[in-house]
Protein backbone atom coordinates (compact mmCIF):
# COMPACT_ATOMS: atom_id res chain seq x y z
CA UNK A 1 0.00 0.00 0.00
CA UNK A 2 1.39 3.40 -0.93
CA UNK A 3 0.29 6.19 0.94
CA UNK A 4 1.84 10.14 1.58
CA UNK A 5 2.70 10.19 5.57
CA UNK A 6 0.81 13.08 7.14
CA UNK A 7 1.86 12.67 11.08
CA UNK A 8 5.11 11.37 11.44
CA UNK A 9 6.35 10.27 14.85
CA UNK A 10 9.89 9.98 15.45
CA UNK A 11 11.84 8.63 18.63
CA UNK A 12 8.88 9.76 20.16
CA UNK A 13 9.34 8.95 24.27
CA UNK A 14 6.32 10.16 26.78
CA UNK A 15 7.08 10.06 31.04
CA UNK A 16 4.94 10.67 33.60
CA UNK A 17 7.11 11.70 36.77
CA UNK A 18 9.02 8.60 36.49
CA UNK A 19 7.00 6.20 34.56
CA UNK A 20 7.42 5.89 30.92
CA UNK A 21 4.40 6.18 29.00
CA UNK A 22 5.67 5.86 25.85
CA UNK A 23 9.34 4.31 24.43
CA UNK A 24 10.85 5.49 21.22
CA UNK A 25 7.97 5.15 19.00
CA UNK A 26 8.90 5.87 15.49
CA UNK A 27 5.62 5.46 13.16
CA UNK A 28 4.55 7.26 9.92
CA UNK A 29 0.85 7.96 9.68
CA UNK A 30 -0.77 7.79 6.34
CA UNK A 31 -2.78 11.02 4.95
CA UNK A 32 -6.20 10.50 4.23
CA UNK A 33 -6.65 7.37 5.76
CA UNK A 34 -7.85 5.83 8.94
CA UNK A 35 -5.39 4.93 11.11
CA UNK A 36 -6.45 2.78 13.77
CA UNK A 37 -3.67 2.76 16.98
CA UNK A 38 -4.75 -0.66 19.16
CA UNK A 39 -3.65 -2.16 22.39
CA UNK A 40 -4.82 -3.33 26.11
CA UNK A 41 -5.76 -0.22 28.27
CA UNK A 42 -2.73 1.39 29.52
CA UNK A 43 -0.49 0.69 26.67
CA UNK A 44 -0.43 4.74 25.95
CA UNK A 45 -2.92 4.59 22.85
CA UNK A 46 -4.40 7.87 24.52
CA UNK A 47 -0.39 9.31 25.25
CA UNK A 48 0.44 8.81 22.04
CA UNK A 49 -3.07 10.09 20.44
CA UNK A 50 -3.16 13.56 22.92
CA UNK A 51 0.57 14.01 22.19
CA UNK A 52 -0.68 14.63 18.54
CA UNK A 53 -2.11 17.64 19.54
CA UNK A 54 -0.13 18.56 22.84
CA UNK A 55 -3.18 17.96 24.76
CA UNK A 56 0.31 15.97 26.63
CA UNK A 57 1.21 19.57 27.52
CA UNK A 58 -1.02 19.97 30.25
CA UNK A 59 -0.45 16.67 32.29
CA UNK A 60 1.66 17.22 35.89
CA UNK A 61 5.24 16.31 35.25
CA UNK A 62 5.14 14.74 31.48
CA UNK A 63 8.16 14.98 29.80
CA UNK A 64 8.66 14.50 25.83
CA UNK A 65 11.32 13.92 23.77
CA UNK A 66 11.82 12.54 20.07
CA UNK A 67 9.63 14.31 17.67
CA UNK A 68 6.24 14.58 15.76
CA UNK A 69 6.17 16.26 12.25
CA UNK A 70 2.78 17.30 11.11
CA UNK A 71 3.11 18.38 7.63
CA UNK A 72 6.70 18.38 7.95
CA UNK A 73 6.69 20.82 11.19
CA UNK A 74 7.98 19.55 14.53
CA UNK A 75 4.89 20.01 16.71
CA UNK A 76 6.83 20.09 19.99
CA UNK A 77 9.03 22.92 18.61
CA UNK A 78 9.50 26.03 20.79
CA UNK A 79 8.53 28.03 18.46
CA UNK A 80 5.11 26.88 17.20
CA UNK A 81 2.36 28.01 18.21
CA UNK A 82 0.01 25.78 20.18
CA UNK A 83 -3.55 26.84 18.99
CA UNK A 84 -2.26 26.88 15.46
CA UNK A 85 -1.42 23.05 15.93
CA UNK A 86 -4.62 22.23 17.73
CA UNK A 87 -6.97 24.38 14.71
CA UNK A 88 -5.73 21.46 12.29
CA UNK A 89 -6.94 18.56 14.56
CA UNK A 90 -10.44 18.28 15.60
CA UNK A 91 -10.91 15.85 18.63
CA UNK A 92 -13.21 13.46 20.03
CA UNK A 93 -13.49 12.69 23.90
CA UNK A 94 -14.56 8.89 24.88
CA UNK A 95 -17.10 11.04 26.32
CA UNK A 96 -18.43 13.92 24.82
CA UNK A 97 -18.47 17.03 26.69
CA UNK A 98 -20.41 19.70 24.51
CA UNK A 99 -20.10 23.48 25.57
CA UNK A 100 -22.34 24.94 28.37
CA UNK A 101 -23.97 27.17 25.24
CA UNK A 102 -27.08 26.39 22.79
CA UNK A 103 -26.46 23.89 19.59
CA UNK A 104 -25.70 26.70 17.17
CA UNK A 105 -23.35 28.14 19.95
CA UNK A 106 -21.61 25.08 20.03
CA UNK A 107 -20.74 24.79 16.38
CA UNK A 108 -19.59 28.16 15.99
CA UNK A 109 -17.75 28.75 18.80
CA UNK A 110 -14.47 27.61 17.35
CA UNK A 111 -15.00 30.20 13.83
CA UNK A 112 -15.80 32.50 15.59
CA UNK A 113 -12.67 32.37 17.91
CA UNK A 114 -10.63 31.98 15.08
CA UNK A 115 -11.81 35.07 13.44
CA UNK A 116 -15.16 34.92 11.89
CA UNK A 117 -17.94 37.09 12.61
CA UNK A 118 -20.26 37.41 9.80
CA UNK A 119 -23.66 36.09 10.95
CA UNK A 120 -24.54 34.90 7.59
CA UNK A 121 -21.41 32.92 7.29
CA UNK A 122 -21.61 31.49 10.93
CA UNK A 123 -25.27 30.06 9.57
CA UNK A 124 -23.66 28.61 6.84
CA UNK A 125 -21.26 26.88 8.60
CA UNK A 126 -23.32 25.59 11.62
CA UNK A 127 -25.47 24.52 8.91
CA UNK A 128 -22.96 22.40 6.75
CA UNK A 129 -20.87 20.92 9.62
CA UNK A 130 -24.16 19.69 11.16
CA UNK A 131 -24.61 17.98 8.01
CA UNK A 132 -21.38 16.39 7.50
CA UNK A 133 -22.12 15.26 11.39
CA UNK A 134 -25.28 13.81 10.06
CA UNK A 135 -26.96 15.71 13.20
CA UNK A 136 -28.96 18.87 10.94
CA UNK A 137 -31.76 17.04 10.43
CA UNK A 138 -32.65 16.27 13.82
CA UNK A 139 -31.69 19.44 15.48
CA UNK A 140 -32.34 22.20 12.88
CA UNK A 141 -35.88 23.52 14.70
CA UNK A 142 -34.28 23.86 17.91
CA UNK A 143 -30.74 25.13 17.44
CA UNK A 144 -31.00 27.56 20.21
CA UNK A 145 -31.86 24.11 23.04
CA UNK A 146 -28.53 23.95 25.09
CA UNK A 147 -26.44 21.18 23.87
CA UNK A 148 -26.89 19.28 27.38
CA UNK A 149 -30.50 18.41 26.15
CA UNK A 150 -29.13 16.16 23.45
CA UNK A 151 -28.77 12.52 23.97
CA UNK A 152 -25.20 11.31 24.26
CA UNK A 153 -25.12 9.73 20.76
CA UNK A 154 -26.37 12.98 19.40
CA UNK A 155 -24.11 15.27 22.02
CA UNK A 156 -21.00 13.03 20.48
CA UNK A 157 -22.03 13.68 16.91
CA UNK A 158 -22.83 17.45 17.99
CA UNK A 159 -18.75 17.63 19.22
CA UNK A 160 -17.65 15.93 15.85
CA UNK A 161 -19.37 19.16 14.04
CA UNK A 162 -17.71 21.40 16.22
CA UNK A 163 -14.48 19.67 15.43
CA UNK A 164 -15.07 20.00 11.57
CA UNK A 165 -16.35 23.25 11.94
CA UNK A 166 -12.68 24.76 12.56
CA UNK A 167 -11.57 23.34 9.78
CA UNK A 168 -8.77 20.56 10.80
CA UNK A 169 -7.27 18.20 8.48
CA UNK A 170 -6.95 16.03 10.94
CA UNK A 171 -9.21 14.35 13.15
CA UNK A 172 -8.58 12.50 16.17
CA UNK A 173 -10.74 9.63 18.39
CA UNK A 174 -10.00 8.46 21.72
CA UNK A 175 -12.26 5.73 22.13
CA UNK A 176 -14.94 8.14 20.50
CA UNK A 177 -17.99 5.31 20.36
CA UNK A 178 -17.65 3.99 24.52
CA UNK A 179 -20.35 5.76 26.15
CA UNK A 180 -22.24 5.28 22.56
CA UNK A 181 -25.23 2.72 21.86
CA UNK A 182 -24.76 0.21 19.37
CA UNK A 183 -26.96 1.91 16.65
CA UNK A 184 -24.94 5.70 17.46
CA UNK A 185 -21.44 4.35 17.27
CA UNK A 186 -22.54 2.55 13.94
CA UNK A 187 -23.44 6.10 12.62
CA UNK A 188 -19.80 7.50 14.46
CA UNK A 189 -18.48 4.85 12.33
CA UNK A 190 -20.07 5.79 9.19
CA UNK A 191 -19.24 9.46 9.64
CA UNK A 192 -15.87 8.16 9.80
CA UNK A 193 -15.66 6.24 6.67
CA UNK A 194 -16.76 9.16 4.72
CA UNK A 195 -14.24 11.24 6.37
CA UNK A 196 -11.27 9.52 5.54
CA UNK A 197 -11.70 10.75 1.44
CA UNK A 198 -10.90 14.54 3.41
CA UNK A 199 -9.18 14.17 6.44
CA UNK A 200 -6.73 12.05 7.90
CA UNK A 201 -8.35 10.11 10.48
CA UNK A 202 -6.31 8.33 13.75
CA UNK A 203 -8.70 6.50 16.51
CA UNK A 204 -7.69 4.73 19.30
CA UNK A 205 -9.89 1.36 20.33
CA UNK A 206 -9.79 -1.19 22.55
CA UNK A 207 -12.65 -2.85 20.34
CA UNK A 208 -10.92 -5.23 17.79
CA UNK A 209 -14.65 -5.45 16.14
CA UNK A 210 -14.21 -1.95 15.39
CA UNK A 211 -10.83 -1.76 14.30
CA UNK A 212 -11.44 -4.51 11.78
CA UNK A 213 -14.06 -2.36 10.49
CA UNK A 214 -12.04 1.27 10.61
CA UNK A 215 -8.93 0.49 9.81
CA UNK A 216 -6.49 1.12 6.72
CA UNK A 217 -3.60 1.13 8.69
CA UNK A 218 -2.71 -0.11 12.14
CA UNK A 219 -0.68 0.62 15.02
CA UNK A 220 -0.23 -2.01 17.91
CA UNK A 221 1.15 -0.72 21.18
CA UNK A 222 1.64 -2.87 24.24
CA UNK A 223 3.29 -1.58 27.33
CA UNK A 224 4.63 1.81 25.72
CA UNK A 225 6.12 -0.01 23.16
CA UNK A 226 5.31 -0.23 19.05
CA UNK A 227 5.28 -3.28 18.50
CA UNK A 228 3.73 -3.58 14.98
CA UNK A 229 2.53 -1.40 12.30
CA UNK A 230 1.77 -1.80 9.09
CA UNK A 231 -1.45 -1.73 6.42
CA UNK A 232 -4.46 -3.36 8.14
CA UNK A 233 -4.92 -6.15 6.02
CA UNK A 234 -1.75 -7.30 6.98
CA UNK A 235 -2.03 -6.92 10.54
CA UNK A 236 -5.29 -8.30 10.83
CA UNK A 237 -4.17 -11.37 8.25
CA UNK A 238 -0.70 -11.80 8.28
CA UNK A 239 1.09 -10.82 11.84
CA UNK A 240 4.65 -10.99 11.67
CA UNK A 241 4.89 -10.60 15.85
CA UNK A 242 3.74 -13.11 17.49
CA UNK A 243 2.26 -10.68 20.08
CA UNK A 244 0.38 -9.04 17.79
CA UNK A 245 -0.78 -12.34 16.96
CA UNK A 246 -1.80 -13.20 20.28
CA UNK A 247 -3.81 -9.69 21.08
CA UNK A 248 -5.66 -10.43 17.70
CA UNK A 249 -6.95 -14.21 19.14
CA UNK A 250 -6.96 -13.03 22.50
CA UNK A 251 -4.68 -14.68 24.62
CA UNK A 252 -3.19 -11.65 25.92
CA UNK A 253 -5.48 -8.45 26.68
CA UNK B 1 -34.32 -4.31 64.32
CA UNK B 2 -30.64 -5.52 63.45
CA UNK B 3 -27.23 -3.08 64.36
CA UNK B 4 -26.99 -1.56 61.31
CA UNK B 5 -30.13 -0.42 60.88
CA UNK B 6 -30.73 0.93 64.78
CA UNK B 7 -26.73 2.86 63.19
CA UNK B 8 -28.62 3.99 60.19
CA UNK B 9 -31.39 5.50 62.65
CA UNK B 10 -28.90 7.21 64.82
CA UNK B 11 -27.29 9.15 62.47
CA UNK B 12 -30.23 9.95 60.66
CA UNK B 13 -31.73 11.53 63.92
CA UNK B 14 -29.08 13.16 64.08
CA UNK B 15 -28.18 14.96 61.53
CA UNK B 16 -32.27 15.58 61.07
CA UNK B 17 -31.24 17.31 64.45
CA UNK B 18 -28.77 19.39 63.63
CA UNK B 19 -30.55 20.39 60.36
CA UNK B 20 -33.53 21.53 62.70
CA UNK B 21 -31.56 23.30 64.72
CA UNK B 22 -30.05 25.74 62.08
CA UNK B 23 -33.45 26.66 60.80
CA UNK B 24 -35.18 27.33 64.23
CA UNK B 25 -31.80 29.15 65.08
CA UNK B 26 -32.35 31.67 61.91
CA UNK B 27 -36.15 31.25 62.61
CA UNK B 28 -35.91 32.85 65.88
CA UNK B 29 -33.39 35.69 65.28
CA UNK B 30 -35.86 36.63 62.58
CA UNK B 31 -38.55 36.50 64.80
CA UNK B 32 -36.70 38.70 67.46
CA UNK B 33 -35.76 40.97 65.42
CA UNK B 34 -38.96 41.38 63.18
CA UNK B 35 -41.33 41.37 66.80
CA UNK B 36 -39.01 43.81 68.50
CA UNK B 37 -38.52 45.53 65.29
CA UNK B 38 -41.55 45.97 63.68
CA UNK B 39 -43.35 48.86 66.24
CA UNK B 40 -40.74 50.93 65.12
CA UNK B 41 -40.57 50.29 61.69
CA UNK B 42 -42.33 53.37 59.62
CA UNK B 43 -41.70 54.95 56.34
CA UNK B 44 -39.40 57.75 57.48
CA UNK B 45 -36.69 55.05 58.55
CA UNK B 46 -36.00 54.18 55.04
CA UNK B 47 -36.74 57.23 53.25
CA UNK B 48 -35.42 60.04 56.13
CA UNK B 49 -31.52 60.89 57.71
CA UNK B 50 -31.72 61.50 61.01
CA UNK B 51 -32.30 64.25 62.25
CA UNK B 52 -31.50 66.49 65.24
CA UNK B 53 -31.46 64.30 68.73
CA UNK B 54 -32.62 61.48 66.31
CA UNK B 55 -30.61 59.30 68.95
CA UNK B 56 -32.79 60.63 72.10
CA UNK B 57 -35.98 59.49 70.11
CA UNK B 58 -36.88 62.29 67.70
CA UNK B 59 -37.78 62.07 64.24
CA UNK B 60 -36.07 60.60 61.24
CA UNK B 61 -34.44 57.59 59.79
CA UNK B 62 -31.67 55.69 58.95
CA UNK B 63 -31.34 56.07 55.06
CA UNK B 64 -27.71 57.41 55.68
CA UNK B 65 -26.62 54.10 56.84
CA UNK B 66 -28.98 52.25 54.18
CA UNK B 67 -27.34 54.05 51.41
CA UNK B 68 -23.48 54.28 53.26
CA UNK B 69 -24.09 50.37 53.62
CA UNK B 70 -25.11 50.35 49.58
CA UNK B 71 -22.51 52.09 48.82
CA UNK B 72 -19.20 50.52 51.22
CA UNK B 73 -20.97 46.98 50.54
CA UNK B 74 -21.94 47.08 46.74
CA UNK B 75 -17.79 48.79 46.01
CA UNK B 76 -16.44 46.60 48.31
CA UNK B 77 -17.78 43.72 46.42
CA UNK B 78 -17.00 44.85 43.05
CA UNK B 79 -13.44 45.16 44.21
CA UNK B 80 -13.02 42.05 45.11
CA UNK B 81 -14.67 40.22 42.12
CA UNK B 82 -12.51 42.46 40.03
CA UNK B 83 -9.17 40.44 42.32
CA UNK B 84 -10.95 36.95 42.79
CA UNK B 85 -11.59 36.59 39.30
CA UNK B 86 -8.42 36.49 38.11
CA UNK B 87 -6.64 35.20 40.71
CA UNK B 88 -9.30 32.14 40.44
CA UNK B 89 -8.95 31.65 37.23
CA UNK B 90 -4.86 32.25 37.08
CA UNK B 91 -5.14 29.30 40.04
CA UNK B 92 -7.61 26.57 37.72
CA UNK B 93 -6.24 27.19 34.56
CA UNK B 94 -3.21 28.79 34.40
CA UNK B 95 -1.45 26.78 37.72
CA UNK B 96 -0.06 23.52 36.92
CA UNK B 97 -1.69 21.06 39.05
CA UNK B 98 0.42 20.59 42.60
CA UNK B 99 1.74 24.18 41.81
CA UNK B 100 3.85 25.37 44.79
CA UNK B 101 2.44 29.23 44.32
CA UNK B 102 -1.10 27.51 43.88
CA UNK B 103 -0.92 25.30 47.01
CA UNK B 104 0.61 29.06 48.84
CA UNK B 105 -2.12 31.21 47.73
CA UNK B 106 -5.02 28.76 48.54
CA UNK B 107 -3.48 28.04 52.22
CA UNK B 108 -3.07 32.14 52.69
CA UNK B 109 -6.86 32.84 51.69
CA UNK B 110 -7.52 29.86 54.31
CA UNK B 111 -5.61 31.78 57.24
CA UNK B 112 -6.95 35.12 56.21
CA UNK B 113 -10.83 33.72 56.30
CA UNK B 114 -10.31 33.44 60.02
CA UNK B 115 -8.56 36.81 60.74
CA UNK B 116 -11.23 38.70 63.01
CA UNK B 117 -12.74 41.76 61.20
CA UNK B 118 -11.42 44.45 63.79
CA UNK B 119 -7.82 43.69 61.94
CA UNK B 120 -8.60 44.47 58.56
CA UNK B 121 -10.51 47.52 59.77
CA UNK B 122 -7.05 48.81 61.75
CA UNK B 123 -4.83 47.22 58.62
CA UNK B 124 -7.17 49.48 56.43
CA UNK B 125 -6.39 52.26 58.69
CA UNK B 126 -2.99 51.83 58.28
CA UNK B 127 -3.32 51.94 54.88
CA UNK B 128 -5.36 55.09 55.07
CA UNK B 129 -2.93 56.94 56.68
CA UNK B 130 -0.25 56.05 54.56
CA UNK B 131 -1.99 57.48 52.02
CA UNK B 132 -3.31 59.75 54.04
CA UNK B 133 -7.11 59.56 53.47
CA UNK B 134 -9.55 60.48 56.52
CA UNK B 135 -12.49 58.22 57.37
CA UNK B 136 -14.01 57.87 54.28
CA UNK B 137 -16.11 55.80 51.70
CA UNK B 138 -13.02 54.92 50.00
CA UNK B 139 -11.35 53.83 52.79
CA UNK B 140 -14.51 51.39 53.99
CA UNK B 141 -14.41 50.13 50.62
CA UNK B 142 -10.84 49.02 50.86
CA UNK B 143 -10.81 47.73 54.40
CA UNK B 144 -14.41 45.14 53.49
CA UNK B 145 -12.87 44.54 50.39
CA UNK B 146 -9.81 42.95 52.42
CA UNK B 147 -12.23 41.41 54.63
CA UNK B 148 -14.54 39.53 52.10
CA UNK B 149 -11.62 38.77 49.20
CA UNK B 150 -10.79 35.40 51.21
CA UNK B 151 -14.58 34.14 51.36
CA UNK B 152 -14.85 35.11 47.90
CA UNK B 153 -11.92 33.80 46.46
CA UNK B 154 -12.04 30.56 47.84
CA UNK B 155 -15.67 29.99 46.89
CA UNK B 156 -15.17 30.78 43.62
CA UNK B 157 -12.09 28.52 43.61
CA UNK B 158 -13.88 25.72 44.80
CA UNK B 159 -16.48 26.39 41.95
CA UNK B 160 -13.93 26.50 39.05
CA UNK B 161 -12.19 23.32 40.64
CA UNK B 162 -15.25 21.52 40.37
CA UNK B 163 -15.34 21.91 36.40
CA UNK B 164 -14.31 18.94 34.39
CA UNK B 165 -11.13 18.70 32.96
CA UNK B 166 -12.73 17.27 29.99
CA UNK B 167 -14.95 19.68 29.26
CA UNK B 168 -11.85 22.39 29.56
CA UNK B 169 -9.58 20.58 27.02
CA UNK B 170 -12.95 19.70 24.56
CA UNK B 171 -12.48 23.74 24.54
CA UNK B 172 -8.63 23.79 24.17
CA UNK B 173 -8.77 21.25 21.45
CA UNK B 174 -10.53 23.27 18.95
CA UNK B 175 -7.33 25.77 19.36
CA UNK B 176 -8.07 28.17 21.93
CA UNK B 177 -6.08 30.36 24.37
CA UNK B 178 -6.83 29.51 28.03
CA UNK B 179 -8.07 32.84 28.96
CA UNK B 180 -10.74 32.35 26.15
CA UNK B 181 -11.62 29.44 27.81
CA UNK B 182 -11.84 31.18 30.65
CA UNK B 183 -13.71 33.89 29.44
CA UNK B 184 -15.93 32.13 27.35
CA UNK B 185 -16.56 28.35 28.94
CA UNK B 186 -15.55 28.09 32.30
CA UNK B 187 -17.43 31.27 33.24
CA UNK B 188 -20.61 30.40 31.78
CA UNK B 189 -20.65 27.16 33.09
CA UNK B 190 -20.01 28.15 36.56
CA UNK B 191 -21.85 31.30 37.03
CA UNK B 192 -24.13 30.30 39.12
CA UNK B 193 -21.54 29.42 41.82
CA UNK B 194 -19.95 32.42 41.06
CA UNK B 195 -22.31 34.25 41.98
CA UNK B 196 -22.96 32.56 45.02
CA UNK B 197 -19.16 33.02 46.05
CA UNK B 198 -19.96 37.08 45.22
CA UNK B 199 -23.51 37.25 47.04
CA UNK B 200 -21.96 35.35 50.08
CA UNK B 201 -19.20 37.96 50.03
CA UNK B 202 -21.72 40.68 49.73
CA UNK B 203 -23.79 39.57 52.32
CA UNK B 204 -20.50 39.29 54.85
CA UNK B 205 -19.29 42.89 53.88
CA UNK B 206 -22.85 44.46 54.22
CA UNK B 207 -23.10 43.05 57.79
CA UNK B 208 -19.70 44.12 59.40
CA UNK B 209 -19.43 46.41 61.96
CA UNK B 210 -15.50 46.26 63.36
CA UNK B 211 -13.74 46.67 59.87
CA UNK B 212 -15.77 49.84 59.20
CA UNK B 213 -15.34 51.63 62.37
CA UNK B 214 -12.29 53.05 61.60
CA UNK B 215 -12.49 52.87 58.32
CA UNK B 216 -15.55 54.30 57.09
CA UNK B 217 -16.24 56.60 60.13
CA UNK B 218 -19.87 57.62 60.67
CA UNK B 219 -22.09 60.16 59.70
CA UNK B 220 -25.78 61.60 59.71
CA UNK B 221 -25.02 62.43 56.71
CA UNK B 222 -25.76 60.54 53.29
CA UNK B 223 -21.64 60.23 51.22
CA UNK B 224 -21.71 62.08 48.07
CA UNK B 225 -18.33 61.39 47.42
CA UNK B 226 -15.97 58.56 48.29
CA UNK B 227 -14.10 60.75 50.44
CA UNK B 228 -16.90 62.01 52.99
CA UNK B 229 -17.25 59.37 55.85
CA UNK B 230 -20.03 56.95 55.29
CA UNK B 231 -22.64 55.66 58.08
CA UNK B 232 -23.14 51.62 57.79
CA UNK B 233 -26.39 49.41 59.04
CA UNK B 234 -24.44 47.70 61.76
CA UNK B 235 -22.40 50.80 63.34
CA UNK B 236 -25.98 52.32 63.18
CA UNK B 237 -27.68 49.29 64.69
CA UNK B 238 -24.71 49.35 67.44
CA UNK B 239 -25.39 52.83 68.35
CA UNK B 240 -28.87 52.74 68.71
CA UNK B 241 -28.83 49.97 70.74
CA UNK B 242 -26.40 51.39 73.02
CA UNK B 243 -28.80 54.24 73.46
CA UNK B 244 -30.49 53.97 76.85
CA UNK B 245 -34.44 54.26 75.46
CA UNK B 246 -35.85 52.08 74.07
CA UNK B 247 -37.95 53.56 71.38
CA UNK B 248 -34.51 53.93 70.10
CA UNK B 249 -33.33 50.31 70.81
CA UNK B 250 -36.66 49.37 69.43
CA UNK B 251 -35.52 51.78 65.95
CA UNK B 252 -32.53 49.05 66.24
CA UNK B 253 -34.16 46.54 66.03
CA UNK B 254 -35.98 47.69 62.76
CA UNK B 255 -32.87 48.54 61.24
CA UNK B 256 -31.82 45.20 61.27
CA UNK B 257 -34.93 44.45 59.75
CA UNK B 258 -34.10 46.58 56.93
CA UNK B 259 -30.51 45.77 56.86
CA UNK B 260 -31.74 41.84 56.61
CA UNK B 261 -34.26 42.57 53.81
CA UNK B 262 -31.50 44.56 52.02
CA UNK B 263 -29.47 40.93 51.48
CA UNK B 264 -32.84 39.13 50.94
CA UNK B 265 -33.69 42.00 48.42
CA UNK B 266 -29.97 41.83 46.30
CA UNK B 267 -29.72 37.65 46.20
CA UNK B 268 -33.14 38.22 44.71
CA UNK B 269 -32.77 40.54 42.10
CA UNK B 270 -29.39 39.06 41.10
CA UNK B 271 -30.79 35.28 40.98
CA UNK B 272 -33.32 36.48 38.85
CA UNK B 273 -30.78 38.21 36.05
CA UNK B 274 -28.49 35.17 36.22
CA UNK B 275 -31.10 32.70 35.88
CA UNK B 276 -31.87 32.97 32.44
CA UNK B 277 -27.92 32.44 31.50
CA UNK B 278 -27.59 29.50 32.93
CA UNK B 279 -29.92 27.14 31.24
CA UNK B 280 -26.96 26.08 29.08
CA UNK B 281 -24.83 24.50 31.98
CA UNK B 282 -23.96 21.27 31.08
CA UNK B 283 -24.42 18.71 34.12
Amino acid sequence: MEFKTHISVQNLNIFYRNEQALRNITVDIPDRKITVIIGPSGCGKTTLLKSFNRLIDSVDGVRISGKVLVDGENIFDSKVEVTRIRKKMGLLFQKPYPLPMSIYENVAYGPKIHGIKNKKELDRIVEQYLKQASLWEEVKDRLNQPASNLSVGQQQRLCLARGLAVEPEIILGDEPTSALDPKSSQRIEERFLELKTDYTIVIVTHILRQARRLADYVIFLYLGELIEHGPARDIFENPKVKMTKEYMEGIIS
Amino acid sequence: MDKRKIEENIFRGLMVTSALMIFLSLVMILVTVIRKGLPAMNLAMITQSPKGGYYLGKEGGILNAIVGSSYLAGGATLLATLISLPVVIYLNLYAKRGSRLAAFTRFSFDVLWGVPSIVYGAFGFTIMLFLRLRTSLLGGIIAVSFLILPIMTRAMDEVIRMVPEGLLEASYALGTTRFETALRVVLKQTLPGILTAILIAFGRGIGDAASVIFTAGFTDYIPNSLFRPAATLPLSIFFQLGTPFPEVQERAYASAVILTAVVLIISIISRILTGRFTKHIVK
